[in-house]
């Protein structure tokens, strides 16, 4: 028997979405809307090129990715600058992280100079343009403090997310109910050892989604050290470019490849997420 | 009782949330083996003076000597003073990440740097003595309320403290679940340990207490021993909130 007696006057009560929010509302119509806008989109610029006189090839890409000569498999431009911009991110992401969990620390410490340094940071990380402070690390701290420009671009992602990453990490440790600190505090816990046993592992899922989206903002602002010409994805586009001005095919190619890795980082995060949600 | 010698001592606390006035001029004495209970109205510093006693809350003037350590905000021994004073808190507090076994050795072993099988030979003795060793590889979340309670008075004995706080264990807890904790705490009273309980449970305070406390408004009111305290309380205002909580 079905639970509810959904013609009982009472259900009768709420008001019927108007007909034409339903419409659009629908799975099939929302999904064909979505498609014709990007056709549009799409057609809009091939249609622009068309009219320029673009010339399209296509047919040229492949051989970027990788190439099978009499040599065998190799790969090509574009493989090896997504592994420049993969290997530039993790080494960011690490540094990022381990000095983001100092800032965090350091804000959350009863410490007034340590508040008072991670403050600062923040507010001077954060407002200064990725770029500028690219400069200021390549051009001003690079030649003082003898930093080549990988260098340079590793610091200049690594402090810029090291700001971002510290507040998430810092929202997720006070995610953790204070009743655990007591509870740890009173058997006889040093800080350090709450930390350690007690909260971190327990901010981890609050800080996971979060932390997700910085790791996608990170490998995205990193083709910004394409302007100090670092070997990595963008770079690789604009040489290729310069030597055979194919800017829509690269330009697209390079934006897809992008894609590509955020969004496989995303869902296997996503994935993850679900795995280990463990009910307690 | 022949009284020991006292182990907590506390000398004119004040204790001062902004400009509330938490605990005032408070002096009380608990002598080793002693079973105290303190009750009073909410609000009236129960739970923050008990807090005071293993340094989660810090008075502002005043003198407090636990276990012959002077406690005060900056006492280097107050993480010493804590492994010696086990707290068991209305919300129980259990870490919720880690199994029940690994809630009653972490302290040990992390704390205490006992050897791992030996703190779990302890925990498992501990299991034992508050009736659940059949729970020892779940975690807190799958543990009912009165079953979580008594894994969080097993976690603080398995440090072996020489006081045991206990602020408000039963209310959180559904009412057929109180009993089963109230039993395991006065097993533990008849062990000789020297117990601190803030608690409305006034069957068990007949049934264990040495020395009854009443506070009110950041002040104790009345301390006599339970046979004084619920037939002839000194003070009207203790009388009445007596007959406030006992009435039905």
């Amino acid at each position: 028997m079905s639970a509810l007696d959904m013609e009982h006057p009472r259900y009768k009560a709420l008001p019927k979405q108007p007909s034409i929010q339903r419409f659009f509302g629908s799975a099939p119509v929302s999904v064909a809307i979505y498609l014709i806008v990007i056709g549009m989109i799409v057609y809009g610029s091939f249609a622009g090129a068309r009219n320029m006189g673009y010339n399209w090839q296509w047919y040229r890409i492949p051989d970027y990715i990788y190439t099978f000569t009499d040599d065998g498999f190799q790969w090509g431009e574009i493989a090896y600058g997504l592994v420049a911009t993969l290997n530039l991110s993790f080494t960011a992401f690490v540094f990022a992280t381990l000095l983001g969990l100092l800032i965090a620390l350091l804000r959350l410490s009863d410490l007034i100079v340590g508040n008072a340094v991670a403050l600062g940071f923040l507010e001077l990380i954060r407002n200064i343009p990725l770029l500028v402070l690219l400069y200021l690390f390549y051009y001003v701290l690079g030649p003082v403090f003898g930093f080549d420009r990988y260098t340079a671009s590793i610091l200049t992602l690594g402090v810029f997310h090291a700001a971002l990453i510290s507040e998430i990490l810092r929202a997720g440790i006070n995610a953790v109910a204070i009743g655990q600190w007591e509870a740890a505090k009173s058997i006889g816990m040093s800080q350090g050892q709450i930390y350690r046993y007690i909260i971190l592992p327990q901010s981890i899922r609050f800080m996971l989604p979060p932390m997700t989206g910085e790791v996608v903002h990170l490998i995205k602002s990193s083709a910004i050290v394409s302007v100090i010409a670092v070997a990595e994805l963008t770079t690789v586009g604009r040489n290729i470019i310069s030597d055979t001005y194919m800017s829509f095919e690269i330009w697209f190619t390079i934006a897809i490849v992008y894609m590509a890795v955020t969004l496989t980082l995303s869902v296997g995060v996503t994935y993850l997420e679900r795995r280990y949600a463990v009910d307690h | 009782m022949t009284k020991n010698a006292p182990i907590i001592e506390a000398a004119s606390l004040d204790k001062f949330y902004g400009s509330f006035h938490a605990l005032k001029d408070v002096d009380l004495t608990v002598h080793q083996g002693e079973k105290m209970v303190i009750c009073g109205p909410s609000g009236s510093g129960k739970s923050t003076l008990i807090r005071c006693f293993n340094g989660l809350e810090w008075h502002n003037s005043g003198q407090l000597v636990i276990d012959s350590i002077e406690v005060h905000q900056n006492a280097k021994e107050i993480r010493a003073l804590r492994q010696e004073v086990g707290m068991v808190f209305q919300q129980f507090n259990l870490f919720p990440h880690l199994t029940v076994l690994e809630n009653l050795t972490i302290g040990p072993v992390k704390v205490r740097k006992i050897s791992k099988d030996k703190a779990e030979k302890t925990a498992r003795n501990y299991l034992d003595r508050v009736h659940i060793p059949e729970q020892a590889d779940k975690y807190p979340a799958q543990l009912s309320g009165g079953q979580q309670q008594r894994v969080a008075i097993a976690r603080s004995l398995c440090m072996e403290p020489r006081i045991m706080l206990f602020d408000e264990p039963t209310s959180a807890l559904d009412p057929e679940m109180i009993n089963e904790v109230l039993d395991v705490m006065v097993e533990l009273a008849e062990t000789g340990m020297t117990m601190v309980v803030v608690t409305h449970e006034m069957g068990f305070a007949r049934k264990v207490a040495d020395t009854m406390v009443f506070m009110e408004g950041g002040r104790i009111v009345e301390v006599s021993p339970p046979e004084k305290f619920f037939t002839d309380p000194a003070s009207d205002r203790c009388r009445l909130f007596l007959n406030q909580i006992l009435e039905h």
